[in-house]
């Protein structure tokens, strides 16, 4: 047996003793994923445990330096641990900004001792992170923001308003854009780390159309922030910023891939509108409809694999991320407009057990912001028609 | 296997680049359809395809060839559908290799396709449509047997040195068993071709045979069992398709986006309308997906993976509409310039909507996607 496949039969093995039964059910919304923080009442025994187990080997994050918390695992073998769990249905054992979004931020530009102080507490559940970018007037002008970051010596003193940040209200620690140099637009942002429990935060959150309210509004009123937690350098935040958006629209794009399995929405639509004497769905429209779908998710499957390959080998164009968010999220959309199709009136109750609290429409709704959020299509489109085909500012 | 071309692959593009760009450039097929060409591509240009190699891409090494796959030949369809370049290669450096190899055929017609001296076409449609059935029919007679039945759509039919034509020796239209493949000569009695120039300038036949006799050793491989070879045939030829298509879409795009960059409107470059821009990255993001699929089951065919014949429907059907996309775009963006006979965009039309109907378009892929799903 070669090593990898040594470490694939393991690696099933392990996973078939450890995973939970309940770890292997799809996620239903986003209050059902596990999400970490310090307030560990908020998970359910299986999601502890689940997150627990996978943190111990450091496959929380399995591509991050063993010294930081990772697993310290090639592209090879973290894309066998990948296949390994989308066997089985296992669930992401912690979903987190802190992975997806800070952490690649923070192998870049974090000094040793950021990385050794968050990294780990990030790769544990420990820490639950959100982010700081948005304010009321710099939504896609985001080097517009405001929000003011005064040098007193020792520390900053952090004034001005955030908008649209994700759990805000439930997050320990946020990453946060402020404005450090008022005489430039880019040059004059810094990117800082701090606790939300420092003095002078508070968050109010915002109600969705999707009847959640996982975003708030977020305010700063001489916050204390120590000096050591800046990250790369004062007035460079801007490069931070870009290269985590980066990954963000990387994890965006994921959406457009169909789960683990099966295929819930085929699924779905037969068990509702039933087949005809060919076995053929019994609404020939919607057949055709989802058909075409397929073809179009299928294929961007086939480009997420390849979008992944070529980035670990270094060969992705770098507004790349652009085109797989646009696309990626457009998809989603066009999904979850299926799923409320082939589910009829089913899909529309809002708190039935039937509908698992309403689990489809609210998901639907939530679906409509992927287009808007870590940056809108428009947004992605412009940067793909300036930075990949070149075409002349207006 | 990582999901790009490596070393070798990317080298075989960069030669394939240069040589089809400057052997058969837009302007080769151009001056093919002013000249009413009556063979619709150059026996020249296919001798030198076969003096670079590109013929025997698909043929096993102990056959001479180079032993590659479709990877490969993809690289190379890729080039010639950017530049328009009418070519027998598709049909038969890709088709009918994968239909020949391990036949007792092989022997018999790869050399001259090594040499660049045999052309082959496929004789597998028996009406407008591509269909997954077989409904033409080959009776015994003698100690061999009689064809009869119509076929259409027989790219370069009327100029080709073997026919690879699909009857059925037993059962009903939509079965697998009892297809059986047959090798005929293009001039056999009772076989009446009829070449037709379609919209793109090149040339297929209708196919009319009325009950033309051949030996036992028409046969390839073996009889009622050709469904194994047919659809080996059909995996390569779609996928086939399907890289060419990336090609034409891609020179479809890189025309209009280098046309944005020029033309000048109310004083500006029309490039700088967010409008245009938009649709042109939207273009971009389709086309790039349609890549993305068209590699993957170009791997999965190489790697004998039975995943492989999903992702030849994801490749053929996705690569059909983000072709379809890009020439219609294309058109639209060049404005009245691109109505022009004179301007190429519209060549470009032309051989991608050829492409998008031959061995199945988007419609058929999707169906057959979906039945497989069990929908
Ligand atoms: C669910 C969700 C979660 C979010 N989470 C966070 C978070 O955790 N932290 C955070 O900081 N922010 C977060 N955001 C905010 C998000 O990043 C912004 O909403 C987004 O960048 C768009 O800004 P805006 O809402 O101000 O819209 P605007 O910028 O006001 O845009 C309005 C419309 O104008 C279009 N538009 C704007 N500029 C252009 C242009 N140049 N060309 C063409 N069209 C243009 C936009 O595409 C959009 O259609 C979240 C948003 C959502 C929906």
């Amino acid at each position: 047996m070669t090593d990898l496949e040594t470490f694939r039969s393991e690696t099933r093995a392990w996973l078939e003793e450890n995973c939970p039964p309940s770890m292997r059910e799809p996620v239903r919304s986003e209050k059902d994923a596990c999400w970490g923080g310090r307030d560990q009442s908020m998970l359910t025994p299986d999601q502890k445990l689940w997150m627990n187990r996978m943190a111990e080997r450091g496959w929380t994050v399995p591509d991050w330096p063993k010294e930081y918390g990772g697993g310290g695992l090639s592209p090879a073998e973290t894309k066998i641990l990948r296949e390994e769990m989308a066997r089985i249905r296992a669930r992401n054992p912690l979903n987190s900004f802190g992975i997806s979004m800070l952490g690649p931020a923070l192998l870049k530009y974090g000094t040793h001792e950021q990385k050794l102080e968050h990294l780990t507490k990030i790769a544990r559940g420990e820490i639950r992170w959100c982010q700081g970018y948005s304010e009321p007037n710099a939504g896609s002008d985001l080097a517009g923001l405001q929000t003011s970051a005064e040098d007193k010596g020792d520390h900053f003193l952090v004034n001005g308003q955030k908008v649209w940040t994700s759990y805000a209200d439930k997050a320990d620690w946020i990453f946060c854009l402020v404005r450090t140099d008022k005489t430039t637009k880019q040059g004059g942002i810094s990117f800082v780390l701090f606790d939300m429990a420092s003095e002078g935060v508070s968050t109010k959150p915002i109600l969705l159309i999707s009847g959640y309210s996982p975003f708030c509004e977020t305010f700063f009123d001489n916050v204390k922030v120590p000096k050591e937690n800046l990250i790369g350098e004062l007035n460079k935040g801007w490069d931070v910023a870009k290269y985590l958006l980066g990954h963000e629209r990387e994890m965006i794009s994921g959406m457009g891939l169909a789960g683990p399995g099966g295929n819930p929405l085929i699924e779905g639509a037969i068990a509702t509108i039933g087949l005809d004497d060919q076995g053929r769905l019994a609404d020939p429209l919607l057949r055709a409809e989802l058909a075409m779908f397929e073809v179009r998710a299928k294929a961007f499957g086939a480009m997420s694999e390849k979008f992944i390959d070529e980035l670990k080998a270094g060969q992705a164009h770098p507004a790349q991320p652009s085109m797989m968010k646009y696309y990626g999220t457009e998809l989603n959309k066009a999904r979850y407009e299926l799923i409320m199709a082939s589910g009829g009136s089913d899909a529309l109750e809002w708190e039935s057990d039937a509908s698992s609290k309403g689990a489809k429409p609210r998901a639907w709704l939530r679906t409509k912001a992927n287009s808007i959020e870590g940056g809108t299509s428009e947004v992605q489109l412009n940067i793909i028609a300036k930075r990949i085909l070149d075409l002349p500012s207006a | 296997m990582p999901l790009y071309l490596n070393d070798e692959q990317t080298m075989l593009r960069d030669t394939a680049k240069d040589f089809v760009a400057d052997a058969a450039p837009v302007s080769h097929l151009r001056a093919l359809r002013d000249a009413n060409d009556p063979a619709g591509f150059s026996r020249d240009l296919w001798k030198q395809f076969a003096e670079m190699g590109f013929t025997g891409i698909l043929i096993p090494e102990g056959d001479g060839g180079l032993g590659l796959g479709h990877v490969e030949a993809g690289v190379v369809l890729e080039e010639i559908g950017r530049n328009l370049s009418p070519s027998p290669f598709l049909t038969t450096a890709v088709a009918a290799v994968e239909a020949l190899k391990g036949t007792a055929h092989a022997a018999q017609h790869f050399p001259g396709i090594l040499t660049g001296e045999t052309v082959a076409a496929l004789a597998i449609d028996d009406g407008p449509k591509h269909r997954a059935t077989v409904a033409m029919q080959a009776e015994r007679a003698g100690n061999g047997f009689r064809l009869t039945g119509r076929k259409q759509f027989v790219t370069h039919g009327h100029v080709a040195d073997l026919l690879i034509v699909a009857a059925r020796t037993a059962g009903a239209a939509e079965e697998d068993d009892g297809i059986t493949l047959f090798a005929v000569p293009r001039d056999a009695a009772k076989l009446d071709v009829t070449p037709e120039r379609l919209a793109d300038s090149s040339i297929a036949a209708r196919m009319e045979f009325d009950g033309v006799e051949v030996d036992a050793d028409a046969v390839i491989g073996e009889v009622d069992g050709g469904a194994a070879n047919l659809k080996r045939l059909l995996a390569a030829g779609r996928t086939g398709a399907a890289a060419e298509m990336i090609g034409v879409g891609s020179g479809a795009m890189d025309m209009t986006v280098g046309y944005l960059k020029e033309r000048k409107q109310f004083g500006v470059t029309i490039g700088s309308f967010q409008a245009l821009q938009h649709r042109a990255a939207h273009l971009y993001s389709e086309l790039e997906v349609a890549r993305a699929a068209t590699l993957k089951a170009q791997q999965l065919l190489d790697a004998g993976d039975e995943r492989a014949v999903s992702a030849v429907s994801v490749a053929k059907a996705m690569t059909g509409l983000a072709t379809t996309l890009a020439v219609q775009e294309g058109i639209q963006m060049h404005g009245g310039i691109g109505m022009t006979d004179e301007y190429d965009i519209g060549f470009y039309m032309k051989r991608a909507r050829v492409l998008a109907e031959m061995f199945g378009d988007t419609n058929f892929h999707a169906d057959a996607l979906a039945k497989t799903a069990g929908y």
